[in-house]
């Protein structure tokens, strides 16, 4: 994954970023008659190939978002857009990723990355992808395990490589990072980020790491407690790779753990 | 004794190892409670003749013979060591028990007949009535083969759309609810009226008893599935029907298998009923036939066979189990 030479084969279609625009979304749920507010009027655009992060209080409805974004759900008001197009229902267009691997337990390691070809019914075409996909994950000599035989560390390598199968224009990361250790977390990391500057994807990150919001995303967005609105953004114009003690780096830390209503 | 072993490995490896390793013991007090039914059976005179006892003394006395060959035979380590001694004490048992049975039965008549056999009984009802007791069985595993595989096919289905179709599971549950208390054999009238013969009436009574386990732990297992799973396949542009037969079905296949279980059980308790419905052969029917005339022993005999195939058929769903459910390993 780290050596952007082992890329997906120019065979299939090269990453086409999205454009994402969300506009007046809010959500509520319905739980036993009580209504409650997730979120309410969030407003933002995602460029083409923008990786951008999405910060806030755990349970304040970062990962609701998510899934409006991705299709899996819809908003109760307001819209989101992907290329000027209302985002209805999912596509494999735009993957979202879980902060669980959420991986099949009763099959492989390469037949859960095959899942989306195996879906669409053009595997028998495509099975090098599913190869590739795994060889940049890192996860080659793992075809034939189960999931239950994997660290979660390669787990959550395996669902990445489950996702870019599928060349997804835009990538949803819901936490994906957020329950391993410390040392792989900081691996997978720089993996991701390389991945990124590698193939380009438009990415929205949800985190409530703020060093990694600032260490991955060109923009953080902050949101509130529930129900939540959009609380400042944060620019990090900064080249990449950036290292966690550059000064600049440590400066928008803290400008961003401000933000939240945190010094430190 | 390993335990001993172990001990005094350390201090003196070579004095400790070759006696208890070489002389497998169990077999030794295998073959001596087997003898004792063997001398039992021929030494004491019979209070109640049951038959077969000559046959009866030589085979356990084989077996005897076969224990005391084994001690001095078996190897010293590997597999067939390791099933030899996890089996060793059910062997002497057996013999415990052979002899008692004996001697309780035949030998001072304490247990009387016709309510109790002797195993000379039973071994001479096998002896005697071995044709017809082997087209019994084949009749028998015929009414159980079909039943329990249409049953677990209809039920298999049946779960799945109750599982998976929310307007399936609205009209279907209620039902399901009302008839699955209800035992199979209580449908008997209705049946002779649906079926245009008693033996479909029976195969449907046995595929009923099988069919409505597959049916609730299927459908419990498909409405238990991760809904994780399901976003992750429609997300990857799955359509309802690969998330049916690619997630919903594995998922719910350890379920499954559960209801398979209790199905086998619970069809294999039907099938004496089932086969009094104007059957002429079947292993129930005998059952039902030498009640009628007494006959204990065969009675005994026959559900000796029966607990034996239940028990194989068992054991083949747990092969099968195992083999499709290996991916499992880590969870259990």
């Amino acid at each position: 994954m780290a050596t952007p030479a082992t890329a997906l084969r120019p065979a299939s279609p090269p990453a086409i970023s999205v454009t994402v625009i969300v506009r007046d979304v809010s959500h509520v749920f319905m739980l036993q008659g009580s209504t409650l507010e997730v979120l309410d009027k969030i407003n933002f655009s995602v460029a083409a190939g923008e990786f951008i992060a999405l910060l806030g209080p755990s349970g304040c409805g970062k990962s609701t978002l998510l899934r409006l974004v991705s299709g899996l759900d819809q908003p109760t008001a307001g819209s989101v857009a992907a290329n000027g197009e209302i985002v209805d229902k999912p596509d494999p267009s735009r993957i979202l990723v879980f902060q669980d691997p959420t991986l099949f337990p009763w099959t492989t390691v390469w037949k859960n990355a095959a899942t989306g070809l195996a879906a669409r019914g053009v595997l028998q075409q495509q099975r090098d992808r599913v190869d590739d996909a795994l060889k940049l994950v890192g996860l080659s000599g793992f075809e034939h395990a189960y999931p239950h035989q994997l660290s979660g560390g390669m787990a959550q390598r395996a669902s990445l490589a489950r996702a870019l199968v599928n060349d997804p224009a835009l990538l949803l990361l819901d936490e994906p990072l957020g329950k391993l250790d410390s040392l792989t977390r900081l691996t997978l990391q720089a993996e991701l980020l390389s991945l990124w500057l590698d193939k380009r994807f438009t990415a929205i990150l949800v985190t409530h790491d703020v060093e990694e919001a600032v260490l991955l995303s060109s923009r953080v967005i902050v949101l509130t407690e529930r129900p939540a609105r959009i609380k400042a953004e944060v620019a990090v114009d900064l080249p990449y790779p950036r290292h966690r003690d550059n000064p600049k780096v440590v400066v928008l830390r803290r400008r961003t753990l401000g933000t939240l209503g945190l010094e430190t | 004794m390993s335990q001993a072993t172990r001990v005094v490995e350390p201090v003196a490896p070579s004095l400790a190892r070759p006696f208890s390793r070489r002389i497998w013991t169990p077999a030794l007090y295998s073959a001596a409670s087997w003898a004792a039914a063997a001398i039992v059976t021929k030494a004491l005179p019979d209070v109640i003749p049951f038959g077969s006892s000559d046959l009866f003394a030589v085979l356990v006395g084989v077996g005897a013979a076969g224990f005391v060959v084994l001690a001095f035979a078996s190897p010293a380590s590997g597999r067939l060591r390791q099933v030899l001694d996890y089996y060793g004490p059910w062997f002497i048992a057996i013999g415990v028990w052979l002899t008692l049975w004996e001697f309780s039965t035949a030998k001072t008549g304490w247990l009387p007949k016709p309510f109790f056999s002797a195993p000379t009984g039973l071994l001479h009802v096998y002896v005697t009535d071995w044709q017809r007791l082997l087209i019994c069985i084949g009749y028998s595993l015929k009414l159980w083969g079909l039943g329990f595989s249409l049953g677990a096919a209809f039920g298999y289905v049946a779960g799945v759309a109750l599982g998976w179709s929310k307007r399936f599971a609205y009209w279907g549950m209620p039902i399901l609810k009302l008839i699955g208390p209800v035992p199979a054999t209580a449908w008997i009238p209705v049946t002779f009226y649906f079926f245009p013969t008693t033996y479909d009436a029976s195969i449907f009574i046995v595929a009923l008893a099988s069919g409505i386990p597959v049916t609730i732990l299927t459908s419990s297992g498909v409405a238990l599935v991760n809904r994780a799973y399901y976003d992750v396949g429609r997300n990857l542009g799955a359509k309802p029907w690969y998330l049916i037969s690619h997630i919903a079905i594995p998922s719910a296949l350890p379920h499954t298998f559960v209801g398979l279980f209790m199905g086998l059980y619970y069809s294999f308790a039907v099938l004496v009923v089932a086969e009094i419905l104007g059957s002429k052969y079947g292993l129930g029917w005998y059952i039902q036939f030498q009640t009628n005339y007494s006959g204990y022993a065969n009675v005994y005999a026959t559900l000796v066979i029966m607990a034996f195939i239940c028990a194989g058929l068992v054991k083949l769903l747990f092969v099968a189990r195992d083999r499709l459910l290996s991916w499992q390993k880590g969870f259990i």
